[in-house]
């Protein structure tokens, strides 16, 4: 029985990075309190996503296989993961906060009647065990320190790329467990029927390392095909403002900010965005940030780590072309 | 067809936030609340189901401190039919599983088919009530949608993961979390804002609702904010100078080098 629980995300037996990262986060608490972890995987034929998991070093990793939930159900992994974590004396349950965990975790939370902090970007060890986590609040203008009642497993969610996704051990301890998890199927009522995938075969912001993003400034769709091949250069994401989005030069997906994506990459880069307060919400934890603006007072340069100023469309190229020399050094 | 929706009323998203003076609130001083955004789309979604059926009743509620009349006469400016306002003082600090027994109790009280609310409440972004609040209600949900037709006693929305759409079909009644692109909400015009002043809104507290007191608000919150904080500024950067091919030069130098990050 482990003190720290994770939640590993996969989909047809991939595993995230984001899950990866809320192992090594387990991992940490785990050892800060001298307990052991556990990881958890649903679904159907997990084997190989269990060895990507056992070299980050949990004590357990334990597969909750069902023919049931070969797809991903809110209803069905709720089952799933709360009725195996209920019979544990888990202290802290640790999910990604992607698109699956932050579905998933307040409807397990409900269930369990414990609290769950989302999309923290730090989580600490406090005294008997308990645990704190920092949220990013009011559109990053803010962070919140979270505090847990004593009902446990205390819950979080952690946002993607913000946490490392820890070093492999070179021989894992940890044991491998299947276990059938008892269903109520009458009770998995919302079903997927169907996955639209996004068909132009472009990489997600929410999942790359790097991120180039264009704005108002672009003024149409057609001059968006610098900032691709820029991303096309670094094999990184296409992101783009809401103004730009808005304007119609480019799909919603692609939207950074408050009412679009929260992306956290190594590398953003902003070619002709201001730097509004919404904006700034969805990309200011990134860790380097380059801004490519011609208004030295855009405040978009309060948060870069690197600027220039100066027409994007000159610069731009330029970079794209310095980018392709060098790998093709 | 009975479509609720849960409205929360928060801060303007271009306000300016400062600390309130327990250290773990935001200063409402000069803050202008508003309707949350994601919740004028699922009001707007609301609407549209009304209007492509030709029949229903969308009744607005929202759990929150008088002040919050405002976001909900906006609502029926916008189409609502009705609006339920949940105040009682107990109700202060509740947290999303509270603020989602609070809607949970309110909601049942009255038979319904489908409940919307917004993915996320800006300002605190917990993006936890719409799932809970299905729970609590044993309801089937689909969070974060960006496309939703109703069929009938069953529901078919399209959910936003990474780099896909999920197709999800539940029976109704069911719960629905509204994601912008799911539609572009209307402004209310003057006919409506003139309508809304005619329209009903319920007002009821914590013993209307039969909620024990130690399960909602500050008392029977399980998470809590115990500090808020200004973020640590970046400190601001480098502005690389000369020619656009010299400031080039010097950016890939420095991302490789200094930064490593290609
Ligand atoms: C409720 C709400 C939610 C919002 N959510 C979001 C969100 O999720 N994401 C988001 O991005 N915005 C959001 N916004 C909008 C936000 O407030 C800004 O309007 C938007 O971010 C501006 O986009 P922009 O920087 O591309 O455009 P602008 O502010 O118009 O900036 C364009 C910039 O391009 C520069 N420029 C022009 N030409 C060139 C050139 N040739 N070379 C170099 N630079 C040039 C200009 O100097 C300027 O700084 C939201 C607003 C509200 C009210
Ligand atoms: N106090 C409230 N009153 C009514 N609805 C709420 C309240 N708080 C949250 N909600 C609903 O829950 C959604 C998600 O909020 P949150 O979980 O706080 O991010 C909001 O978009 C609202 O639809």
């Amino acid at each position: 029985m482990a003190e720290v629980t994770v939640f590993v995300e996969q989909r047809s037996g991939q595993v995230k990075r984001a899950a990866l990262e809320v192992v090594a986060q387990g991992r940490g608490l785990a050892d800060a309190w001298g307990g052991s972890l556990e990881a958890i995987l649903i679904g159907t034929d997990l084997d190989d996503a269990a060895a990507k998991v056992l070299p980050l070093g949990p004590d357990h990793v334990t597969l909750l296989e069902h023919p049931v939930l070969s797809d991903y159900s809110v209803e069905g992994f709720t089952q799933a993961l709360s009725g195996y974590v209920a019979r544990t004396n888990s202290l802290a349950l640790l999910l990604p906060a992607t698109a699956m965990g932050m579905d998933l975790a307040p409807r397990v939370a409900a269930r369990l009647r414990v609290g769950l902090a989302s999309d923290c970007i730090s989580i600490s060890s406090g005294p008997d065990r308990t645990m704190e986590a920092v949220r990013p609040v009011f559109s990053g203008k803010a962070m919140a320190t979270v505090r847990f009642s004593s009902a446990r497993p205390v819950m979080a969610t952690l946002r993607p790329n913000v946490f490392p996704p820890g070093e492999p051990v070179a021989n894992p301890a940890g044991k491998i467990t299947k276990k059938t998890p008892e269903l109520d199927e009458t009770k998995i009522r919302a079903r997927l029927t169907g996955i639209e995938k996004d068909q132009s075969g472009e990489i997600d912001v929410k999942e790359a390392d790097i991120v180039v993003s264009g704005g108002r400034a672009m003024m149409n769709s057609e001059n968006f095909g610098i900032i691709r091949d820029l991303a096309a250069a670094l094999g990184g994401a296409v992101g783009a403002s809401r103004a730009a989005v808005d304007a119609g030069f480019i799909a919603h997906q692609h939207q950074v900010g408050q009412t679009g994506k929260v992306v956290a990459p190594k590398l953003y880069i902003a070619c002709g965005i201001s730097g509004a307060i919404q904006h700034l919400a969805g990309m200011s934890s990134s860790k380097v940030i380059v801004a490519i603006n011609k208004d030295g007072e855009a405040p978009i340069f309060k948060i870069a780590t690197y600027g220039i100023v100066g027409d994007l469309f000159r610069i731009v190229p330029l970079l794209t072309e310095k980018i392709l020399k060098l790998k093709a050094e | 067809m009975n479509l609720v929706v849960c409205m929360k009323q928060v801060p303007d998203t271009a306000a300016r936030v400062a600390i309130g003076g327990d250290g773990r609130s935001l200063d409402p001083e000069g803050v202008t609340f508003v309707v949350n955004p994601y919740d004028e789309i699922a009001l707007e979604e609301a609407l549209r189901i009304r209007e492509k059926l030709g029949e229903g009743e969308v009744a607005v509620v929202t759990m929150g401190p008088e002040k919050g009349s405002a976001a909900l006469r906006s609502c029926l400016a916008m189409g609502a039919d009705r609006g339920i306002h949940l105040q009682d003082a107990a109700f202060q600090g509740s947290d999303s599983l509270g603020t989602a027994r609070i809607l949970a109790a309110a909601i049942a009280r009255k038979p319904f088919d489908l409940i919307l609310l917004g993915k996320q409440g800006v300002g605190t972004d917990n993006s936890q009530t719409g799932p809970m609040l299905a729970e609590l209600l044993d309801l089937p949900h689909v969070n974060v949608v960006v496309k939703l037709e109703i069929m009938g006693k069953s529901l078919k929305a399209f959910r936003q993961i990474e780099g896909a759409l999920e197709v999800i079909e539940a029976p109704l009644p069911a719960v629905v979390t509204a994601q912008k692109g799911l539609n572009e909400p209307r402004y209310a015009g003057l006919k409506g804002i003139m309508a809304a002043k005619k329209k009903p809104v319920e007002v009821l507290c914590l013993r209307d609702l039969g909620l024990p007191a130690d399960e909602v608000g500050e008392k029977g919150a399980l998470v809590r904010w115990t500090q808020l904080e200004l973020p640590a500024s970046r400190s601001s950067g480098k502005i690389l100078q000369g020619e656009p091919e010299e400031a080039v030069e010097e950016l890939v130098r420095l991302l490789r080098e200094e930064a490593k990050v290609i």
